[in-house]
């Protein structure tokens, strides 16, 4: 009798957790431990990440925040010393059994911290994603270059030469030739590791109106250096420090010192790291 | 005043050159001379060839008889005939078959060892193939007399084995661990994140390999090819015993054929020093030589501009 009602009582929590939840879960991350050979970079990550939401990773080097990434997009397959254990769950699917990796990766846009234009032409380097899905039609091509280029706040500066070779380009413009790039996927999830290492100021400040643009149409995780970088555009971070994700939290509520750990205080205020 | 002579004292050695000095000059001057003995050994034989033909070159030399005949019958006592177009048909035919069988299984097995194997696999394949590129090219001359000639006779019910066939075969085999070797190296060169990136994509593997991995490695493969090539024309004893010898422009691939390198190989010895016949015999290896340098020139020329990029 005590039972059924506990039972009842539980159910009719997680009802009302659900409801005042709202938003969609995009990325359900449980138990997740990246090593390297016998070394873990990352050990029991526990977070969810929600649809449309920017969420800030910050935290210094060493952290584990490019493992955490690698693992997200199941880049452990190309590095055969990566271990991964855990669960993710993307758009409630656990991404280990997959039965075809490449349609999750190409929902998933990825820019690297260090620029990375292919030996290919602008154009081809953003026609490359939408040629894999398929499309051949060179307006449609044409179309989606520009779009994504003038999103990425490229496209004054190449619209004239987008045939010569993408790798030529500086590192601030391949940097936003990586962002268009993956934005060509018209992702999903929109993974940034540090995008502002190799970028202007300048340009800095017009990608990341870019970014709060680019909320209602996708989930964007931002890893980043920059602690007021993560203030400005996440609306949730996590903090990550030597392996362990210390926590989660609300941006301004972390920023205003409503912290479990101390340590996340002392890391926003420079005090170390 | 004493400081002023212990300056005195050490401004002395500035003068004064100590065993180290030499020691150091001695090295320099050996690692020069090892330097440039490439070049001198380069200019010097081919001086020497060019000496050794030049009688035949500047007294009966025929540029349409030289390369347009077909007839080579240098032993005729009469009227010998040096016509080399034969010969560069034999050469030519064997190394364009070698090619059309190494060109894929070279860049095959570059691929996987470059891109699809791991670990163990990778190390394993690399020093075999290494191996292979080891082999003395008299083996697999004995190979070609003794395995492939009588396979080839029996397989195709043809009179001989000894034909554009087996010695394609045996020096495609011969061509493709260089070749294999240095595709793999240019393979290698591509770096990594242009891998991750494509992949980031949803690049399949494939995708990732035909669309960003062989453009990126374009020069190093096409060096790798060329050196293929140079190889198959200054190929001699594989190729002297595995094409039958017989002098002949061939119509299919089961004509014996005879090649430059093997003629000289197989001539030189029995003709008398300073005969017509002997310096024509150096004037094919002028023109192997000028060949062979233009194939390495070029593939090192597609080698260095994949680095200047």
């Amino acid at each position: 009798m005590v039972d059924t009602m506990l039972e009842a009582m539980v159910q009719r929590k997680s009802e009302t957790e659900s409801t005042a939840e709202q938003k969609k879960i995009k990325l359900d991350i449980s138990d997740l431990t990246v090593s390297y050979g016998k070394e873990a970079a990352i050990s029991d990550v526990n977070f969810k990440i929600y649809e449309n939401e920017i969420f800030g990773i910050i935290g210094p080097a060493n952290a584990g925040k490019t493992s955490f990434l690698k693992a997200l997009n199941l880049m452990n397959t190309f590095d055969a010393n990566m271990k991964v254990e855990g669960k993710i769950l993307f758009n409630g699917r656990d991404i280990h059994q997959l039965k075809n990796v490449y349609a999750l990766r190409s929902r998933i846009g990825v820019v690297f911290p260090l620029p990375v234009g292919l030996p290919m032409t602008v154009y081809e380097n953003v026609a490359l994603s939408p040629r894999l899905r398929g499309i051949k039609d060179k307006a449609s091509l044409d179309e989606i270059v520009q779009r994504c280029l003038q999103r990425s706040a490229l496209w004054d500066e190449v619209k004239d030469r987008l045939d010569s070779l993408g790798s030529l380009l500086s590192g601030g413009q391949q940097q936003r030739l990586t962002i268009a790039r993956a934005l060509s996927q018209e992702p999903e999830l929109l993974i940034l590791d540090e995008f502002s290492i190799a970028v202007d100021p300048v340009t800095t400040m017009r990608i990341e109106e870019v970014l709060k643009e680019l909320k209602n149409e996708m989930t964007i995780i931002l890893v980043t250096n920059l602690v007021q970088q993560a203030r400005r555009l996440a609306d949730r971070t996590a903090f990550f420090l030597e392996g362990e994700c210390i926590e989660t939290g609300d941006t301004e509520a972390l920023f205003n010192g409503q912290v479990e750990n101390s340590k996340t205080t002392d890391y926003i205020e420079g005090r170390f790291g | 005043m004493t400081t002023t002579q212990t300056r005195e004292a050490m401004n002395e050695q500035f003068d004064r050159r100590t065993l180290d000095w030499y020691i150091d000059k001695l090295v320099e001057i050996i690692v020069f001379i090892s330097g440039i003995s490439a070049i001198i050994f380069v200019v010097g034989i081919f001086v020497f060839v060019t000496m050794e033909g030049m009688g035949f070159l500047f007294d009966s030399f025929s540029f349409s008889e030289f390369f347009g005949s077909e007839y080579w019958e240098p032993s005729d006592e009469d009227a010998p005939e040096y016509g080399i177009l034969a010969l560069i048909a034999g050469t030519a035919s064997v190394t364009g078959l070698a090619m059309l069988i190494a060109i894929p299984f070279s860049l095959g097995t570059a691929i996987y060892i470059a891109e699809f194997s791991t670990g163990k696999t990778r190390e394993y394949l690399k020093v075999l193939v290494e191996l292979l590129a080891a082999i003395p090219s008299v083996v697999w001359g004995f190979i070609g007399l003794t395995i492939m000639n009588p396979l080839i006779i029996e397989i195709f019910d043809v009179p001989v084995g000894l034909t554009v066939l087996n010695a394609g075969i045996i020096l495609g085999l011969m061509a493709a661990p260089i070749m294999t070797s240095i595709a793999e190296d240019a393979l290698k060169a591509v770096p990594d994140r242009y891998r991750e990136a494509a992949e980031a994509l949803g690049a399949t593997r494939w995708q990732v390999i035909y669309k960003t991995v062989l453009p990126a490695a374009k020069n190093g493969l096409l060096g790798a090819i060329l050196l293929g090539v140079g190889r198959g024309f200054g190929e001699t004893m594989a190729v002297l015993m595995a094409t039958g010898h017989a002098v002949n422009i061939p119509g299919s691939v089961f004509d014996s054929v005879r090649a430059l390198t093997a003629t000289i190989a197989a001539e030189l010895g029995e003709t008398a020093v300073g005969s017509e016949h002997y310096q024509v015999l150096f004037t094919i290896g002028i023109f192997l030589f000028l060949i062979t340098f233009v194939i390495n020139l070029t593939a090192d020329l597609i080698v260095r501009g994949i680095k200047n990029q």
